[in-house]
């Protein structure tokens, strides 16, 4: 038992800081540390810089043009991207249909889709949930039936997160009807979003964005050379896509920056006559943040340090542990940056800025983001899996229950 | 003891919930807040002939002589349907500010206009630097030829942008933190020197940052004592408290309702997702914390009027924390318990939720108050 980094791991974490230190541009870097969403541009941006660099698909083998770095690595990976701080690369390029095709996929597809995607030339999209099929995803309805070479696919998408930005989604769709088992019908097939018959179309958030979408197929033609894995064993793509990456889920580092931000943040902020950060209320909330987040750190470099000797690439029940504990600290931590801005949080300055781009600043955009951030993150606890879904997990798979 | 409405206060809450219901639909909201100031003139005007405007005042005034009693029902009411008009910075704040240091020329003059609807008023006492120190005022005030001068600026003004009038805290003598020194204002939102810039707040509701710069006001624009307004800011705060604590948990009532409703009616698994024991307890925990949060909202309200500001203050803290931690809990997980749906502008349980979020940060957040509780423990 040794909880220090070897000697390498920590040359390994000064190489990535000085590569963050003197590639990351100022501008976006100044857009994270005011805790904005990070744009389409600022994404495509960093994510190139990191694969020019061979780190983008920073999960991936190296014959498919990623690093090779093991779980260890990437997880210091993911923390410093995350406390640099520099937008995150893509989650559905990188961490879903990079890993399925390199798992299920054609060696064509692969050669295909993987350098795009960890290039981010195409923007890749999440077509699951629907409607009707939200916790219970097995319930989907959209429909692929074969004609000739092609799957013609109708029915509709719900909650696809940045379905407007993105060339390609890939979806899980009812391949069979009558199957035995509800998971036994399903194909995973990849879909071009310029297809003809494909709309999109907006659902603002609580938290004023546009990050969502719903999205209708209409007779949408998809070549049977674009599904994943067999026809019908949809369910198995989807199951591994879900439950194979731990080393992210918990995203520790964001937590980490978030708590950080709020402690510099208090000390220009008051609270009973004197700096915010000098409070006790204050100073024994962040202590108990830092707790729990140190806490989870070790979990979860117990949870990583076993997958380096097994289980490579099955999913396992802890990632349920990592994502309930890591989204109640992402929100906790949001929660904390707003609360540092206390009323300057609650007006939402930047509606005013874009109208009257020309006078000066309202009031403190980072209070705004926090606000902003806090609100978009009551989804973490709902996207992926609910966390009352995922305890059903830990209690079915670890407790037997 | 007595939790009991009387028979006005039943007829009061009766026809409000009556006009509400046939105006306030999430839809007709909705186009209230496309309004050019974000609420309806034509609703404020019904709650003028309603009796609501002038609830607080006295007959002698055009008012009714209600009480906090009355002002809980009122805040409850909106709290349900989220009413977007500026009751609050008129009748609750500026009104409680005009009641209690008001001199009969002010309140003769400005008290029956307010109950008519003819007159919307904005507290402008926070600023910038302060965060939820009440005493923080560097706003200054100078004398000068028989009248005063402003200088300075107030933040997050709560309908500050539709207010004819504002009650401007100003400090004409001693330091940043000072109790003593401050004193109270009437501006017209007019005056030369006085710039405005509007905004919505994260729960659509507007306000305003406002600088004063060499603001000349007459010496009858003074409210109350010079240099002694800091009890009457604490009792409009405190009043602030106990309306939003009641507003609050009208909006926990609805979030409430719209999740077990959707309990009942969202299926997943083949079954609606009531059926699952955790989902249950839920929101049997969500039913005991909005029960807290009223509790707290009633102490608040039947302390407004206690004479002894110590336990006065102490017991409006107290709801202060209650209801914020009761009305988080409730939003947070009416949010979770709906689901994808509960993330969206369309529906309407986000929007309770954000409202209910920007009470917690009005007038001083749960901590700042579990604070001054944990200062008086002995
Ligand atoms: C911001 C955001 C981004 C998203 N991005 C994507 C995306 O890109 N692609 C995609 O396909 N999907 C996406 N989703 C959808 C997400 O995966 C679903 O919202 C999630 O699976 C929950 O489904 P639902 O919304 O239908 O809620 P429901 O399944 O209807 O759940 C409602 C409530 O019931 C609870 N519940 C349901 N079943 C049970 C049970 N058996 N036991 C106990 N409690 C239960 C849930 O925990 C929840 O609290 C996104 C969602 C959000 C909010």
């Amino acid at each position: 038992m040794d909880l220090r980094y070897t000697a390498e791991e920590l040359a390994f974490r000064e190489e990535l800081r000085a590569f963050f230190r003197d590639n990351l541009p100022a501008d976006i870097r100044e857009r994270m540390r005011l805790g904005h969403a990070p744009s389409k541009e600022d994404t495509v941006t960093w994510q190139r810089i990191l694969n020019r660099q061979g780190w983008a698909a920073y999960s991936w083998p190296k014959e498919y043009g990623g690093p090779g770095w093991s779980p260890v690595q990437r997880m210091i990976f993911l923390e410093e991207n995350q406390l640099a701080p520099a937008p995150e690369v893509s989650g559905f390029n990188i961490t879903m249909i990079g890993p399925v095709l390199i798992q299920f996929g054609t060696e064509e597809q692969r050669q295909r889709f993987l350098p795009r995607a960890a290039n981010i030339d195409d923007w890749w999209c999440q077509g699951f949930s629907e409607p009707g099929a939200g916790s219970d995803l097995a319930a989907l309805k959209t429909a692929a039936r074969r004609d000739g070479d092609h799957y013609v696919i109708n029915g509709q998408k719900i909650w696809t997160s940045t379905a407007h930005h993105a060339d390609w989604c890939f979806c899980l769709v009812r391949t069979d009807p009558h199957a035995k088992k509800r998971q036994e019908g399903i194909s995973f097939l990849l879909v071009d979003m310029k297809t003809p018959g494909i709309t999109v179309r907006p659902i603002i958030s609580i938290d004023g964005s546009h990050h969502l979408n719903e999205v209708f197929f209409d007779d949408v033609a998809v070549p049977l050379s674009l599904r994943v894995g067999e026809e019908n064993r949809g369910w198995d793509v989807a199951k591994f896509l879900l439950g194979h990456e731990r080393t992210g889920i918990a995203r520790l580092g964001k937590s980490k920056e978030r708590v950080k931000f709020a402690r510099d943040a208090a000390h220009e902020m008051r609270a009973n006559g004197r700096p915010l950060i000098e409070d006790p209320g204050f100073r024994q909330r962040v202590a108990q943040l830092e707790v729990d987040i140190k806490a989870l750190e070790i979990t979860q470099m117990r949870v990583v340090c076993a997958h380096d000797r097994s289980r490579e690439g099955r999913p396992d029940p802890l990632s349920s542990v990592l994502k309930v504990k890591g989204t109640e600290l992402l929100q906790a931590t949001t929660e904390l940056a707003m609360d540092v801005g206390g009323p300057l949080s609650m007006p939402d300055w930047a509606q005013e800025l874009a109208a009257l781009s020309n006078e000066p600043e309202l009031g403190p955009v980072w209070a705004a983001e926090a606000t902003r951030s806090y609100l978009f993150l009551r989804a973490a606890s709902i996207y992926g899996g609910t966390n009352e879904i995922q305890k059903n997990i830990v209690s079915k798979a670890v407790l037997g229950l | 003891m007595d939790f009991e409405l009387n028979e006005e206060q039943r007829l009061l809450e009766d026809s409000l919930a009556r006009l509400l219901a046939d105006h306030y639909g999430f839809d007709k909201r909705r186009t209230y807040l496309a309004e050019p100031e974000g609420w309806s003139r034509a609703l404020w005007s019904q709650y003028a002939e309603l009796g609501l405007l002038g609830l607080p005042f006295a007959e002698s005034h055009g008012g009714f002589g209600g009480g906090p009693t009355d002002i809980m029902l009122v805040m409850e009411a909106f709290g349900r349907v989220l009413a977007l008009e500026p009751y609050l910075a008129t009748v609750v704040l500026a009104g409680t500010a005009l009641r209690l240091a008001g001199n009969e020329t002010q309140k003769s003059a400005m008290l029956p206009q307010i109950s008519a609807g003819e007159m919307i008023l904005a507290f402008a006492h926070g600023e910038r630097q302060a965060r939820y120190d009440l005493s923080d005022v560097v706003t200054t005030a100078k004398r000068r030829s028989g009248g005063w001068v402003l200088d300075g600026a107030k933040s997050v003004v709560l309908h500050g942008d539709s207010a004819q009038q504002l009650v401007v805290s100003a400090r004409v003598s001693g330091q940043r933190d000072d109790t003593d020194g401050i004193t109270l204002f009437l501006v017209d939102s007019g005056a030369t020197g006085l710039a405005r810039r509007f905004y919505p707040m994260r729960d659509g509701t507007r306000a305003a940052e406002i600088s004063l710069s060499s603001v000349e006001v007459s010496a009858d624009a003074v409210l109350g004592a010079v240099g002694a307004a800091f009890p009457v800011i604490d009792r409009v705060v405190e009043a602030g408290i106990a309306a939003t604590a009641a507003e609050a948990v009208g909006a926990m009532e609805a979030m409430q309702s719209m999740t077990l409703e959707y309990l009942k009616t969202r299926q997943q698994f083949g079954r609606p997702i009531g059926d699952y024991q955790v989902l249950q307890h839920r929101a049997s925990e969500m039913l005991m914390e909005l029960e807290r949060g009223r509790s707290m909202a009633m102490l608040a309200a039947m302390t407004l009027e206690e004479p002894n500001a110590a336990e006065r203050a102490h017991n409006i803290a107290m709801a202060k924390v209650g209801v914020g931690q009761a009305s988080k809990f409730v939003a947070q997980n009416a949010i979770q318990l709906h689901g994808g749906i509960g993330m969206t502008e369309e529906y309407a349980v986000g929007h309770y939720f954000r409202r209910c979020m920007v009470i917690e940060h009005m007038f001083g957040d749960t901590a700042h108050h579990l604070s001054r509780l944990a200062d008086t423990v002995s």
